[in-house]
């Protein structure tokens, strides 16, 4: 049973649909990423349901109760829900114990404990508490904002890409060490951002997000390897698309016959591989393509090494027709793999392609 | 239990509070307009364009032509030597060049036409208008030069700059805000200023209007006076407003400047000195000096504490309820500029500027009419004299609480709310706490021209009002000198407080 339900909410601001009926089950305890290009209505999304604004249309509910139906709706402060935005918000006019504690009574006894305990489960020490934000780093202010999120016990916490204004190291830590936070507090959670690999890596359910629309939701691995459309497909990766005929659960394509994940007989329906799906193999420059039959043969035409990755563009050699592969494979591999222009592969490929409905 | 409510914020409380205050600043335009049309075209024609309006005008051009720029120059010299070169001393004599500030410019005149008798006609007016109102220029020049990028000026040195080429092609350009905003204040003051001209006996559009004021109590005359007064403010503004122009001068690139090395002087630190010293004794000594002076001569016989004392409670009174009401007639403008910036709110933002830049004299003319014909009840009463403070001082109010709104964004608000608090007391944690000083600020610096203001309050205020000024003038007006030195002297310890809140305040605004 969902958690957190939302039914055809809609939001319009002026002439411009923010907003476009959107419907999202979240079960308790789970993490959801709602991830999208800038100005795709996610962040709209995140503050209907924190209660910043009201939906024009549409049914928020949490844990069966109704937050917002159409514009009338439960304020913010009246939601218990937990929200870390973008740069943290921390009041510049409070210490960070005072913004920890915010949320909490004065008069609760127990105040000074529980901000400290929170203190050390973020991770901060104690002479942490006495500064004011402005003596943090980023990272602090991220985990002071989430600790102050925290001390109000949600049962729903709102992440508005806390992790954006980060350095790329610190960026996949933090991520780990909130994914973990949330668990043991068993808090559900949604995040909003616009690193696909972000939200891939940090839920149990992703929803892809365009023009205020959700263009798919589902399990991250789904979603990256079965896309619906094109558009979900190239947004959450690099993708290699041809099109193609399928019979008895097998596709003749340029990079030989694949299996599928769909059965039956159709003619010319759009396939995509991922490019790590592709592998390389040296093929003997003596192989000319003709003796090699059976074999998928490529020619190395440009190389670009960054260290640990380099990245490859191939060109078949021995599929002649032009169905959608003319212009070159660009794959990415180990830096390792010393390869120059010229060389000759084979070209492997691994697990089904994924035909587009 | 969990209710659904209707969202409160939606309402435009804000909007309509802050369209209410802009139609109360346009009662003075709309009055002039209105008698413009009631006297008729042709009366009114032959009321402006005669020659004494002719010899005003020019003795007004004179003023600003000679003084403004005067300012400009002695405010970009000694904000220079205060924040960039290696001069001594250079954070005392910063204070001195901003202390003018605390002496009325009316006890400036009042010391010079006494110290040198026949101290009289337009050098007079233009050497005391400098002295008096170049602070106005140093502070934002001064401050603009200590946030100044010095890596721009390293760069402009390894293009093959020379310091004097660096000075006039990188620093001063970045100075053009700054001298542009300080220069359009000093000529608005120079046109509002009655006290000070009516000393040294110059006559400008100001003291002409109280003269008819007084002799014709509010007839047409003084009327179309303060519209040709208010068409030359009008210019001023237009003038300042194509002198700026629309170029960009914040810094690009991110990461905190370096603080500026200083200018070594060598051997021009004695001629530099003398210059800060100058001016400091001519614009702080003279005035310090002849108060001492008259009150030596007065001796104890000139201290009337029951007046003083009772002009001094009346003028706390003023000055605090005055600058309470313009801070919260403020609010929904700084609030709407910060939380919900538009169309709207950029015109009601543009005719409070305007009406604002108004001289004190004509915003108190509209409200004598207009409380004498339609409201006779208000006339000279506490609540008219308080609406024109209000309306006066509504732009030195709202530049602070702007600046200070802007310092908390609504991002705290919600937070606040997302952790359980109201949003009453949400906007009470976080909007409030946070714009507090910048208010406090904004009420301080209203209440001090109030506290100074002399022609409006003479106009309006009630029956039996004496203010510190108002004793001041009413004594020097009898050639009593000696007993005017006590208020002149209280004006001036009462401004000082205020003076360094100012100094303060624009240190920190170019602090970080």
């Amino acid at each position: 049973m969902s958690f957190l339900e939302l039914k055809n909410v809609k939001r319009r601001y002026g002439a411009v649909a923010a907003l476009d009926g959107i419907d999202l089950e979240v079960t308790a305890g789970s993490r959801t990423a709602i991830v999208g290009p800038s100005g795709c209505g996610k962040t709209t999304l995140l503050r209907l349901i924190a209660g910043f604004e009201a939906p024009d249309e549409g049914v928020v509910a949490m844990d069966g109760w109704a937050l917002a139906d159409g514009k009338a709706s439960v304020p913010a402060y009246r939601r218990g829900i937990g929200v870390v935005m973008q740069d943290g918000a921390l009041f510049p006019h409070l210490t960070v114990a005072e913004n920890i504690g915010f949320g909490l009574s004065r008069k609760d006894p127990g105040r000074g404990n529980v901000i400290i305990n929170l203190a050390h489960t973020i991770g901060l020490d104690n002479e942490i508490l006495s500064r004011r934000p402005h003596q943090l780093s980023g990272g602090q202010q991220q985990r002071v904002a989430l600790a102050r999120a925290m001390a109000m016990k949600p049962k729903l916490m709102l992440l508005d890409e806390p992790f954006s204004a980060l350095d790329t190291g610190l960026r996949g830590t933090m991520r780990k060490a909130v994914e973990q936070l949330l668990e043991a507090a068993r808090i559900t959670t949604i995040l909003v951002t616009h690193d696909q690999a972000e939200a891939l890596s940090f839920a149990d359910q992703v929803a892809v997000m365009r023009n205020g629309k959700f263009l798919q939701v589902g399990k991250p691995r789904d979603l990256y390897m079965k896309p619906t459309d094109r558009m979900v497909a190239q947004f959450l990766g690099d993708t290699i698309v041809f099109s193609a005929s399928i019979a008895d659960g097998f596709a003749q394509t340029p990079l030989g016959r694949l299996p599928v994940d769909v059965a039956g007989t159709r003619e010319n329906v759009r396939l995509m591989l991922r490019p790590e799906q592709v592998t390389l193999q040296p093929a003997l420059q003596g192989n000319s393509p003709e003796t090699a039959s059976g074999k998928i043969l490529g020619m190395i035409s440009d190389v670009e090494f960054a260290g640990a990755t380099s990245t490859v563009a191939v060109k078949l050699l021995n599929y002649q027709n032009a169905s959608g592969c003319e212009a070159p494979l660009v794959l990415k591999g180990p830096g390792i793999e010393a390869r120059s222009i010229g060389d000759l592969v084979q070209i492997l490929v691994r697990g089904t392609a994924h035909v587009f409905e | 239990m969990v209710r659904l409510e209707r969202s409160l914020w939606q309402a435009p409380w804000m909007q309509t509070a802050a369209g209410l205050v802009s139609l109360m600043a346009f009662l003075p335009v709309g009055f002039i307009v209105w008698v413009a049309w009631q006297t008729g075209w042709e009366v009114s024609a032959s009321l402006i364009f005669r020659p004494r309006v002719g010899e005003l005008l020019w003795n007004t051009v004179l003023l600003l032509f000679f003084a403004v720029p005067a300012s400009m120059v002695l405010a970009v010299a000694l904000a220079w030597l205060t924040e960039r070169s290696d001069l001594p001393c250079a954070r005392i004599w910063a204070w001195l060049c901003v202390a003018p500030l605390a002496v009325p410019a009316f006890v400036h005149s009042y010391a010079w036409v006494t110290l040198i008798p026949g101290f009289e006609g337009p050098f007079a007016g233009v050497l005391i208008s400098v002295l008096a109102y170049f602070p106005f220029l140093y502070l934002p020049v001064a401050a603009m030069l200590r946030r100044l990028d010095p890596a721009l000026e390293d760069a402009a040195a390894s293009l093959g700059f020379s310091s004097r080429r660096i000075f006039l092609r990188v620093v001063l350009p970045q100075l053009r805000l700054a001298l542009c905003g300080g220069a359009l204040l000093v000529g608005l003051h120079l046109l509002a200023e009655y006290g000070l001209y009516v000393f040294v006996r110059y006559d400008t559009f100001t003291t002409a209007i109280v003269d008819q004021f007084q002799s014709t109590f509010n007839g047409p005359a003084a009327t179309m006076l303060a519209g040709v007064l208010v068409a030359c403010c009008l210019g001023l503004l237009a003038i300042e407003a194509a002198a700026r122009g629309n170029g960009r001068y914040s810094r690009v690139g991110s990461g905190a400047p370096r603080n500026a090395t200083r200018v070594r002087l060598g051997r021009l630190t004695i001629p530099c000195l003398l210059l800060m010293a100058l001016t400091a004794i001519l614009s702080l000594g003279v005035p310090l000096l002849t108060i001492g002076r008259w009150l030596l001569i007065g001796g104890s016989a000139i201290w009337h504490i029951h007046a003083i004392g009772l002009a001094l409670a009346q003028t706390i009174v003023l000055a605090v309820l005055g600058g309470l009401l313009t801070t919260m007639m403020a609010i929904p403008m700084g609030w709407l500029s910060n939380r919900a910036p538009g169309k709207l709110q950029r015109a009601l933002e543009g005719t409070n500027y305007i009406v604002g830049s108004l001289p004190g004299v004509v915003v108190a003319l509209a409200l004598v009419t207009i409380t004498v014909r339609v409201a006779l009840p208000l006339y000279q009463t506490m609540t008219t004299i308080l609406l024109a403070y209000a309306l006066m001082f509504l732009p030195r109010a709202l530049v602070s609480l702007r600046a200070s709104i802007a310092q908390a964004p609504v991002e705290l608000e919600h937070a606040a709310a997302s952790l359980g608090r109201s949003p009453a007391r949400a906007l009470w944690a976080t909007t409030i706490r946070l714009a507090a000083p910048g208010a406090a600020a904004g009420m301080a610096m209203s209440s001090l021209g109030i506290m100074n203001e002399l022609p409006a309050t003479q106009m309006l205020a009630p029956n039996g009002t004496r203010t510190l000024a108002m004793g001041f003038w009413a004594l020097s007006g009898e050639l009593d000198y000696a007993a005017a030195a006590p208020y002149a002297l209280v004006m001036v310890l009462i401004s000082l407080p205020f003076t360094w809140l100012l100094h303060a305040q624009s240190k920190r605004m170019a602090g970080r």
